[in-house]
């Protein structure tokens, strides 16, 4: 291991930035300490992920079908929905997001405690899909910092655990302990 | 709405009576009784008059439900809407249709909630979409877009895409990308492959059309059926 005081650099990935993050630690000892502290609380955080389900509209179903038996979430932990956003670290946006219930959707998103991710399911979420129209969120990373989007209209369950296992790469990839500045 | 029957079938002759019998009651003021496919509208000329129409066909003449309120934006025309009643009756299964016309400077015309209750949510929600007040209505609230929300979204005037608002802690709207469109149909295409909204290119809708209509031509050519869209092989 070495002593010196250089400082190291290296990509990372955080929900809140977009793009890569630069993440700067404060010398190699310190890396190594950080890097398998991360390694241990990322593999415990990205293994038990429980959603907020937030079922707007025809994808909630292909949603609540990936919670069932034959998809079974479970198998990749996240199979604990949780209706208080307290208890929860994904928010599955599952649907259309009006203007009416965009609000709401943002509030649900600030009351979830950090850390906290998003997956935009399906093309309403994403980008409002079919629905140009002067009531719908075009998007619903218009508000909400969006990790993973899915597409499909509905998205079928095995894209659904294909985006959390995405979800789970990145969540790996946290540098949770260090300090973080956009690469850009 | 109601199966398509025959003129001899008793309940259209049934609802035609219905339909005479308030015309009768009324005189002047209504006009019609126009039949469209085995059903009856009735046009109320005087929009002010609409309750007492309605209560006479719900309590005289057994026109017990209804089904819904709607609206028209007859946009560049006066009188600018036009309020569509639906009304049903569960002891004679007949349907009715009542019509009568709004101005656009009143936009306003009488409660039916005195007649059926179920008319508060049908006149909140074409007070929203469309701006025509109810008046004495128990609770004249918007009931799809919320408080304070500037606009009457089917209006003919208002885009498709809509228009910026914005209202802080309780919603904002931005106006949609349209990319093109709005992709609606194209009108007056012969069949549903002429019709589709999704190639459409606006400059050339004619010449899109054609293509298509042609491209029909062949494919009937070569298998002695149009079956839409799709490769053509020779038949076998």
């Amino acid at each position: 291991m070495q002593k010196s005081a250089e400082k190291c650099t290296e990509f990372g990935y955080d929900s809140k930035i977009e793009g890569d993050v630069v993440v700067t630690r404060r010398s190699a000892a310190v890396n190594w300490l950080q890097k398998n502290l991360d390694k241990g609380s990322n593999w415990g955080r990205k293994n038990s992920l429980w959603p907020m389900p937030m079922g707007l509209a025809c994808c909630a179903i292909e949603l609540m079908a990936t919670g069932a038996s034959r998809f079974d979430i479970s198998r990749f932990g996240a199979e604990v929905m949780r209706f208080s956003p307290r208890q929860s670290d994904v928010m599955i946006v599952a649907g259309t997001v009006t203007y009416k219930m965009a609000l709401a959707v943002k509030r649900i998103y600030d009351q979830m405690a950090e850390p906290k991710w998003v997956i935009a399911m399906g093309a309403c979420a994403s980008t409002g899909g079919m629905y140009r129209s002067y009531a719908v969120l075009q998007g619903v990373d218009r508000i909400l910092p969006v990790d993973v989007y899915i597409a499909g209209c509905p998205p079928r369950p095995e894209a659904l655990l294909d985006g959390l296992l995405r979800l789970q790469d990145k969540v790996a990839k946290e540098p949770a302990m260090a300090t973080l500045k956009n690469a850009g | 709405m109601a199966q398509a029957e025959t003129k001899t079938s008793p309940r259209v002759e049934k609802t035609a009576d219905l339909a005479r019998r308030l015309k009768d009651q009324f005189g002047d003021l209504i006009s019609g009784p126009e039949e469209f496919r085995a059903e009856f509208s009735l046009k109320v000329a005087d929009a002010e008059r609409v309750p007492e129409v309605c209560q006479f066909a719900k309590k005289e003449l057994g026109f017990d439900f209804l089904v819904d309120i709607s609206s028209i934006d007859n946009y560049g025309d006066d009188p600018r809407f036009t309020i569509v009643y639906h009304l049903y009756g569960y002891g004679h299964l007949c349907y009715l249709r009542l019509k009568t016309d709004v101005s656009e400077e009143k936009a306003e015309l009488p409660t039916v909630t005195t007649v059926w209750r179920t008319a508060d949510w049908h006149e909140r929600e074409i007070y929203d979409m469309m701006g025509v007040r109810f008046r004495g209505h128990p609770d004249l609230r918007r009931i799809l877009m919320w408080e304070g929300y500037p606009y009457f979204p089917l209006r003919k005037d208002f885009p498709l895409s809509g228009r910026p608002t914005e209202l802080p802690d309780v919603a904002f709207t931005e106006p949609a990308p349209m990319a093109g469109g709005p992709f609606v149909t194209i009108a007056g295409g012969k069949d549903t492959v002429a019709r589709e909204p999704r190639v459409r290119i606006p400059e050339t809708d004619s010449l899109e059309t054609n293509a298509r209509l042609e491209r029909r031509r062949d494919i009937k050519e070569a298998h002695g059926k149009a079956y839409g869209p799709g490769p053509i092989e020779p038949r076998k």
